[in-house]
């Protein structure tokens, strides 16, 4: 009897001495991992912009030992195919289904809308490593959602401020007739304007349009002492080419967002040399970050990193300094991360950026100069400029 | 608007409607005289571009590109339409449009694995690379006016071939009754297998002309579906001549639309079409 209690006893302290070593190591675990959804288009137009974004992302994952303050990362991927009427229910899928701690995406600003209202609903962190729609980070801001890119309305003011300093009098602006359009040649006209200068005339064409000859031939009616536009991918080749044709690039300057001339400097062949474009990132800045990144990046995807790199590796950065705050615990505080979050200075290869109250960077744009299919810094447009994040009330 | 900045719009309308007459002739042909509701017309227009950046890279000169790629494109039409068209003269409509929808898919997932996303350049030949001044800050490039004389003999050809020759007179006859024009002894699918090639020929031709100006990029063929089905619709289905005053039409709504309606820009193009058509239901030219 008394032998029976004995081992019992003996059995209950073996017991619970093995339930005690191994109860620490699972709440270990559960507390190493974060679990991100990247939702970004992995086909269509966008998927070099999608694939870009994701290296970059993996890349500093990579960097801090595959793992994020102490975490491991587990991925939930999902294609969005830059399609809005998608985007409801696939980021509804990583939130509800999948169940992630935080939302990376995305390219499009009509996707990153929607993912935006599901992140708001269910209070999931959400990290935007592209979209630039002002709206973002503007009447539509929130807490949990923050932006490792720019603003349209960064770069476009930047140039406006420089072009008025060079003494430009008057300027045309050019854009699609689409919300990054307008946001992008509204910031033009004010930081064109607030220097003193006159947007004489704001021409548009429907997206996605192609055929500028007739906006070309008003152009070179008007006279302007400069020409604004904001156009990407093909339809910017075409532009540039076609301005070139035209006659007017020798007669008036043109200038643009860097997005112009962002991985279509190969299709332009020399009719983009010599054009100048502000933007958040150029080529050969001369800091030590930036030349780690890139030899990085070229060793573990054998290709040039590109803004949309950049801004995937920032992404990772900004998730990082919110599981800083946590690191140790078991529940992710997501009130502990969006401070920290907010917080963060951000050693980003473009420089090292903060965030303002809207969780937009607050950072120098950099204004470039296309030389032999590189576009190379000349100088800084604006310094640590912050978007005026109109209508956010957080 | 001065009297100079006039003309050169109306120039401007005129280049870019006979543009629009190239993009759109190969669907003349395919949808309007063989009836085939062709969705993958735009996928020809977007092999044909792709084509003048590859054999451009190779050959070093976009004319030996397009004396290449013409018999290449006609050799791809007649294996596509022997491989799958050949079985849906019969079918209905949406059967057509479910297979040139698919082939849509097919093409842009082929050419993202072939020749991959990246936004590509086509030089404009040396010999019409030069522009010629017209006012004192705008001048012409050479090239565009090079493309308009081309479209004008096109239309010429493609005119003279439907209604002069024993060919475009099967062709027509083939169009009204397959039935009789194979019982007088035609091999009518033959016949067919001709014209349809012809019409991805057209399209991939249109394809390699517009390279140097238009850029190659992912997604360009869906850029001339629409606006090539709306040219062949509104100048009656089946006519050449049709065609050709529809594109022109429509080179003139879209110019002096963005010009001096810019907010509504976007709509002159089917304003036109739904006015033309309020007025002649079978379009400007009824098929003759």
């Amino acid at each position: 009897m008394m032998q029976d209690q004995q081992r019992r006893n003996v059995m209950r302290v073996a017991v619970g001495l093995a339930l005690a070593a191994l109860a620490p190591i699972g709440a270990v675990q559960a507390a190493e991992k974060v679990k991100v959804g990247l939702m970004l288009p992995y086909t269509g137009t966008y998927a070099s912009l999608g694939n870009a974004i994701t290296n970059g992302f993996k890349q500093y994952v990579t960097e801090q030992g595959g793992t994020l303050a102490g975490r491991e990362v587990e991925y939930f991927v999902v294609d969005d195919e830059s399609d809005p009427a998608k985007a409801t229910e696939n980021a509804n899928k990583l939130t509800k289904r999948d169940q992630v701690d935080v939302l990376v995406g995305t390219v499009h600003s009509g996707v990153a809308l929607a993912m935006a209202k599901v992140a708001r609903d269910t209070k999931t962190l959400m990290i935007i490593p592209n979209a630039g729609a002002d709206e973002l980070t503007g009447p539509l801001c929130s807490p949990n959602v923050f932006r490792s890119s720019f603003s349209n309305w960064q770069p476009g003011y930047a140039m406006g401020k420089v072009a008025a300093e060079r003494g430009h009098k008057t300027a045309v602006t050019l854009s699609w007739k689409y919300a990054a359009g307008d946001e992008a040649t509204g910031g033009f006209a004010k930081g064109f304007e607030s220097g003193g200068g006159k947007v004489v005339k704001q021409l548009t064409l429907p997206f996605p349009n192609v055929e500028f000859q007739a906006l070309l031939t008003e152009i070179a009616s008007l006279k302007p002492d400069a020409v604004y536009v904001f156009f990407a991918g093909g339809g910017a080749v075409k532009f540039v080419k076609d301005y070139e044709a035209a006659g007017l690039k020798n007669s008036i300057p043109l200038y643009s967002s860097g997005f112009l001339t962002d991985g279509t400097l190969e299709a332009m062949g020399t009719s983009g040399e010599g054009l100048v474009t502000a933007l958040h990132y150029a080529d050969g800045l001369d800091n030590a970050k930036d030349k780690a990144f890139r030899s990085g990046y070229m060793t573990a995807y054998k290709a040039q990193p590109d803004v949309y790199a950049v801004q995937g590796y920032d992404a990772a950065q900004l998730l990082k300094a919110g599981l800083d705050a946590v690191k140790g615990s078991d529940k992710l505080d997501k009130d502990a991360m969006i401070k920290a979050m907010g917080a963060a200075t951000i050693d980003s290869p473009r420089g090292s950026f903060t965030l303002s109250s809207a969780h937009n960077p607050v950072q120098d744009i950099y204004l470039r100069k296309v030389e032999g299919k590189e576009n190379k810094v000349i100088g800084i447009a604006a310094k640590k400029l912050a978007d005026p994040a109109r209508g956010c009330k957080m | 608007m001065d009297l100079v900045t006039f003309l050169i719009q109306i120039l401007n309308a005129l280049q870019y409607g006979l543009l629009l007459f190239l993009v759109a002739s190969g669907l003349t042909l395919v949808f309007g005289i063989m009836g085939i509701i062709n969705l993958a017309h735009g996928s020809f227009y977007m092999v044909g571009a792709y084509m003048a950046f590859v054999l451009t890279g190779m050959t070093g000169n976009l004319m030996l590109t397009i004396a290449l790629g013409i018999p290449l494109a006609f050799a791809f039409g007649a294996l596509l339409e022997w491989l799958l068209f050949a079985h849906l003269y019969k079918r209905d409509h949406l059967e057509q449009v479910l297979l040139t929808y698919g082939l849509i898919l097919i093409f842009e997932e082929l050419r993202s694995l072939a020749v991959g996303d990246d936004v590509h350049g086509v030089a404009v030949p040396a010999l019409f690379s030069a522009s010629i001044p017209l006012s004192d800050t705008l001048s012409y490039p050479v090239y565009r006016i090079v493309i308009s004389v081309v479209c004008l003999l096109l239309a010429g050809g493609l005119w003279w071939l439907m209604k002069r020759t024993r060919l475009g007179m099967m062709i027509r006859a083939g169009s009204h009754d397959r039935d009789m024009v194979q019982s007088l002894g035609i091999d009518i699918n033959l016949l067919y297998r001709t014209v349809f090639a012809l019409g991805v020929a057209l399209a991939a031709l249109a394809g390699m002309l517009a390279a140097p100006i238009s850029s190659v990029y992912p997604g360009m063929g869906g850029s001339v579906l629409i606006i090539s089905f709306v040219i062949v619709v509104i100048g009656g289905i089946g006519s050449v001549w049709g065609a050709l005053v529809a594109a022109l039409l429509i080179g003139f709504a879209d110019t002096f639309g963005k010009v001096l309606l810019p907010e509504f820009a976007g709509l002159a193009v089917y304003l036109v079409m739904a006015a033309v058509l309020l007025w002649r239901p079978e379009g400007i030219f009824k098929k003759g």
